[in-house]
C-alpha cells in the first residue's frame, strides 16, 4: 500500500517538472475531449429530434397492417378492427396508447387546384394520444367524433389549394370495388408541422366518414401503437405480433421508416468512430510526451533501479503519470463540454440551412442531447486506450540496465 | 544546399523517435483528411448531378411564382416557340419545354394521385436522365400520341405494365374537368423513390390538348455544359426572352434550395471535425518543437554568442517544422492516394448506408475519385497550421540571453 502512495507521489511530481509540456498536452486532451462530447451531443440531438418527430408524426412505435399493405397501400388491403386477444394486449399497461386508422392515397381538389395526398381517417380520441396533429393545430378545431364531416389539413396545402378554413374541398379516392368515390368536406382545422412535407402531404378526416365513403364497413388500414420508449420496442413488437397472429404484419417503426431506423443505428457507430479518431490524433502527442519524459530521466531511472526499485515500480510510475495527465484532461474536457452545451439547451437556430436540414429530415432548430452513455464511452475509451498507448514507453523505461543508464550522458 | 537547410534536416533526425511520432500524427490526419474530403467532394458532385439530371436541370424559365406554388394557371405562353428560340439563341439542344399537373391515374384495379408532366419527346432526353432509365418498353415518340411512361413503383402499385391503359382525371387550366385514356408505352426506374412512385410523362402536345393549355406550358428546362457555366447561361437566357414577357429564369439553387443547404450543413459539420483534428496535430507539433528548443538551450546559447542572430535561429526552428510537415504531407498524400485508388476500385460502404443513400440520390456503394482538391486541401492546411504552431517556440528564442542560456544545465 505504501509503495503505491510513493508511486503516485512520484508520478504527480514528475508530471509538473516540465509544466509547459504538461500544460500543452493537457490543452490538447481538453480540446479533444470537448470535441468528442460536444460533437456527439449535437449529432445525437439532431437524430433524436428527427426520430421523435418521425415517430410522432404518424407511425407510432409499432404498427399492424395487412401483409400486402406496405407494398400496395390501398383500401383493398384492409384488416378487421382488433378483437379478442389482440384487443386484450392493446389494453395492457405496456401500451401507452393505440388507435386505428384508414390510410389511403387520395386526390384533394379546391376550386383552384388539385393535389395528391395521403388521406387519413382517424379516430379523433385515439389519434390525439399518438400523433402530432392535435397539438399543432393553429386554426379551427380538430375532428370531434368518428363521424365528423370535416377535414383537417396542413397550412402549406391550404396555400397550395388557395382555400381556407370553412371552405369546401373535394376528396377523391378508390373505394373497395375499385370505383372512384368522392365527397365534399369542409375544412374545420389547419395544422402546422416542423416539416413542410407533412403539411403538404397529409389530410385528416374522421374514420367513420372515410369508411362510409370507401364502403369498407368497420374495417381499417392500420393500427398504430405507442409504447413507453421508442428506443426499445422489441418487446412490444413481439407481444403484439403474438396476439395479432400470422395473418397480420406487425412491424416496429425502424422497419416502417428504414431511413430513420438506419439513422439511429448509424449514429451509434459514428459516435464510436469519432471518439476513437480523436483519441488517435491525441495519442501521438501523448506517446511523444511520455517518451520525452522518460528519455530525459534515463539517469535518474537508472539510479532508482540501482537503489532497489523494481522495474514494476518504474513501469507503474510512468503509466500512472500518463493516467493522471489523461484524468485531469478529461475532467476539464468534460466540464468544458458541459459548460458549452448547457447554454445551448434551448436549441441552436440553423434555419439558415433550414431547407437543407429538411433534406435530412431534420427540423431547423438543433437541440444538443448530452447522454451519460456517450460521456462514459468517451471517458472510458480515452483512459483505456491511453493506458495501452503508455505501456510501450513505460515498458522501455522499466527495462533499462541500471549501470548503463546511470553512466549515460 | 544551404547551411540552414542542412542544419534543420540534421536537427530533425537527432531524435528519430520523437520526429517520427510527430510526423505520424500528421500522416494520420492527412490520410484521414484526404479520404474524407475526397469522399465528400465526390458525394456532393454526385448528389448535385444525379438530382439535377433527373428533373430539374440547371436552369428553368417559368412564370414568376410557379416554382413555389406550381399552379396550373402560372404558364409560359407559346412555350414550344420560345423553347425553339432559346435553342437557337444558345446554340444547344439541351433545352426542353414542359408542362405539369396533378391528376388521378386509374387502372382497372387501382387509383393513385400522381404528377403528370408533358414533355417534348425529341428534346427531353437531352436535359433529363429519365428517358434513359426506361426499364421496359420505350420512351415517348410522337408529340400528340396518347402515350404515357410511368415510374416502376407506380406501375407495380397500379398493377399495370407496358401495353395497358390508364385513365387520367384532373382539372384543366380553365378549371374544367380534364380526362383522358392513355396507353402505357414505357416504365422507368430512376432509383429516386419520389419519382418512381408518383411521376409520369406524356407528350407535351397531348398534355396541352387534355389540360386545355392552349399552347402554353410551365417550364423550359435548360442544361448548361457544366455547373460553372450556369451563371453565364442564365444571363444569356434572360437576354433571349421577349422584352415584355412576364417570365423568370431560375437557377438550380433557386429551384431546389434544399440541395445546396443540405450540402452546406453537411459541409459545416464536416469542417468542424476536420478543424478539431488539425488543432490536435498542431498541439502535438507545438509540444515537440518546444521540447526540441528547450533541450537545445545550451547549444543555442553557444551559437548565439558566436554571432548568430535570434531571428536566424527562429527561422531554423520554423524550417525544421516545415521540413517535418513536408515529410508528413508527402507520406500522408501518398498513402491517402493509395487508399482512394483502392476504394475507387472496390467501393466504399458502411452498414446502414443503403437506406440513407437513396434519400440523397446516391448509390449504396461509393467509388471515390482522386481529385486535386481532395488530395491537397487537407494536407496543405495541416502543414500550414504546423508551422503556425511552431511560431511560439521560434519566437521564444528572441528573449534568450546567450550567457544565461550557455550556463543552463
Amino acid at each position: 500500500m505504501g509503495s503505491w502512495r510513493i508511486t503516485l507521489r512520484f508520478a504527480w511530481r514528475n508530471l509538473w517538472r516540465n509544466h509547459r509540456r504538461t500544460l500543452i498536452m493537457l490543452a490538447a486532451i481538453v480540446v479533444g475531449t470537448w470535441a468528442m462530447i460536444f460533437m456527439t451531443a449535437l449529432m445525437r440531438g439532431m437524430v433524436d429530434e428527427m426520430v421523435q418527430d418521425g415517430v410522432s408524426v404518424l407511425p407510432g412505435h409499432v404498427q399492424i397492417h395487412h401483409p400486402d399493405y406496405r407494398d400496395d397501400p390501398t383500401v383493398v388491403n384492409r384488416i378487421a378492427p382488433p378483437t379478442g386477444d389482440l384487443l386484450e394486449v392493446l389494453n395492457r399497461p405496456e401500451v401507452v396508447a393505440w388507435t386505428t386508422r384508414v390510410r389511403v392515397p387520395a386526390v384533394i381538389s379546391s376550386e383552384r387546384d388539385t393535389r395528391g395526398v395521403t388521406l387519413i381517417g382517424t379516430d379523433p380520441e385515439g389519434e390525439q394520444a399518438i400523433s402530432f396533429v392535435a397539438d399543432d393545430l393553429v386554426e379551427g378545431r380538430f375532428l370531434e367524433s368518428r363521424h365528423d364531416k370535416g377535414v383537417v389539413v396542413g397550412r402549406k396545402l391550404v396555400e397550395r389549394l388557395e382555400t381556407d378554413l370553412g371552405k369546401r374541398v373535394v376528396i377523391m379516392s378508390q373505394d373497395g370495388e375499385n370505383e372512384i368515390a368522392d365527397r365534399g368536406f369542409r375544412i374545420v382545422g389547419i395544422f402546422e408541422s416542423k416539416l413542410d412535407q407533412y403539411e403538404e402531404g397529409f389530410v385528416f378526416a374522421a374514420e367513420g366518414t372515410v369508411q362510409e365513403l370507401l364502403g369498407m364497413g368497420d374495417e381499417i388500414s392500420e393500427i398504430a401503437i405507442l409504447g413507453t420508449d421508442y428506443r426499445n420496442v422489441e418487446d412490444l413488437d413481439r407481444m403484439v405480433a403474438q396476439a395479432a397472429g400470422p395473418e397480420m404484419e406487425v412491424l416496429p417503426w425502424q422497419e416502417l421508416d428504414a431511413y430513420l431506423g438506419s439513422m439511429l443505428a448509424v449514429m451509434d457507430g459514428f459516435v464510436f468512430v469519432w471518439i476513437v479518431v480523436v483519441f488517435l490524433a491525441l495519442s501521438f502527442g501523448l506517446v511523444n510526451t511520455l517518451v520525452m519524459a522518460v528519455f530525459e530521466r534515463v539517469r535518474e531511472i537508472g539510479l532508482m533501479l540501482a537503489l532497489g526499485m523494481t522495474p514494476k515500480n518504474i513501469l507503474s510510475q510512468v503509466v500512472l503519470e500518463s493516467i493522471l495527465l489523461l484524468a485531469i484532461g478529461l475532467a476539464f474536457g468534460n466540464l468544458l463540454a458541459w459548460a458549452s452545451i448547457e447554454p445551448l439547451k434551448d436549441g441552436i437556430d440553423v434555419s439558415v440551412v433550414g431547407e437543407g436540414m429538411e433534406y435530412f429530415g431534420a427540423a431547423s432548430v438543433l437541440y444538443p442531447a448530452l447522454y451519460l452513455k456517450d460521456i462514459i464511452l468517451a471517458n472510458v475509451t480515452v483512459i483505456v486506450l491511453g493506458f495501452l498507448a503508455s505501456l510501450s514507453p513505460a515498458w522501455r523505461a522499466s527495462r533499462y540496465d541500471p549501470v548503463e543508464a546511470i553512466t549515460k550522458v | 544546399m544551404s547551411i540552414g537547410f542542412r542544419l534543420a534536416w540534421r536537427n530533425l533526425w537527432r531524435r528519430k523517435r520523437r520526429t517520427w511520432l510527430t510526423v505520424g500524427a500528421m500522416v494520420f490526419s492527412n490520410i484521414l483528411l484526404v479520404f474524407m474530403i475526397s469522399l465528400q467532394v465526390g458525394m456532393y458532385a454526385m448528389m448535385i448531378s444525379n438530382t439535377l439530371r433527373a428533373q430539374t436541370a440547371h436552369l428553368q424559365v417559368q412564370a414568376p411564382g410557379y416554382k413555389d406554388d406550381f399552379k396550373i394557371r402560372q404558364v409560359v405562353p407559346a412555350i414550344e416557340t420560345l423553347a425553339a428560340e432559346i435553342r437557337q439563341g444558345l446554340e444547344t439542344d439541351q433545352v426542353a419545354a414542359r408542362a405539369g399537373a396533378f391528376a388521378l391515374a386509374s387502372s382497372a384495379d387501382r387509383s393513385y394521385g400522381i404528377q403528370i408532366t408533358g414533355v417534348e419527346p425529341e428534346y427531353e432526353a437531352r436535359v433529363s436522365s429519365l428517358p434513359g432509365q426506361i426499364q421496359e418498353g420505350r420512351f415517348l415518340g410522337d408529340m400528340m400520341a396518347p402515350e404515357i411512361v410511368i415510374g416502376s413503383t407506380l406501375a407495380r402499385n397500379l398493377k399495370v405494365g407496358v401495353g395497358d391503359e390508364l385513365t387520367i382525371l384532373g382539372s384543366g387550366r380553365d378549371g374544367s374537368m380534364a380526362a383522358a385514356v392513355v396507353g402505357i408505352v414505357g416504365v422507368f426506374e430512376s432509383g429516386m423513390p419520389d419519382l418512381d412512385r408518383g411521376f409520369a410523362e406524356v407528350p407535351l402536345g397531348y398534355f396541352q390538348d387534355t389540360f386545355t393549355m392552349e399552347g402554353a406550358g410551365h417550364a423550359i428546362a435548360i442544361l448548361a455544359p457544366s455547373l460553372m457555366q450556369v451563371g453565364a447561361f442564365q444571363t444569356r437566357v434572360e437576354g433571349l426572352l421577349p422584352p415584355n414577357a412576364d417570365l423568370a429564369v431560375h437557377d438550380w439553387d433557386a429551384l431546389l434550395p434544399g440541395l445546396k443547404q443540405a450540402i452546406q450543413a453537411d459541409f459545416a459539420s464536416a469542417w468542424f471535425m476536420y478543424a478539431i483534428l488539425i488543432v490536435l496535430v498542431a498541439f502535438s507539433v507545438l509540444n515537440t518543437q518546444l521540447m526540441s528548443v528547450l533541450e537545445r538551450t545550451k547549444e543555442f546559447g553557444i551559437i548565439m554568442s558566436l554571432g548568430v542572430t535570434p531571428r536566424r535561429l527562429g527561422r531554423l526552428v520554423l524550417l525544421e517544422t516545415a521540413l517535418m510537415g513536408f515529410v508528413g504531407l508527402l507520406l500522408g498524400m501518398a498513402l491517402g492516394a493509395v487508399l482512394i485508388l483502392w476504394l475507387h476500385q472496390h467501393g466504399f460502404s458502411y452498414p446502414g448506408m443503403e437506406e440513407m443513400a437513396g434519400k440523397f440520390n446516391l448509390p449504396s456503394r461509393i467509388y471515390p475519385e482522386l481529385s486535386v482538391v481532395g488530395l491537397f486541401v487537407g494536407p496543405t492546411i495541416v502543414l500550414f497550421s504546423s508551422v503556425v504552431a511552431a511560431l511560439y517556440p521560434a519566437l521564444r528564442l528572441r528573449w534568450m540571453e546567450p550567457v544565461q542560456a550557455m550556463r543552463a544545465a
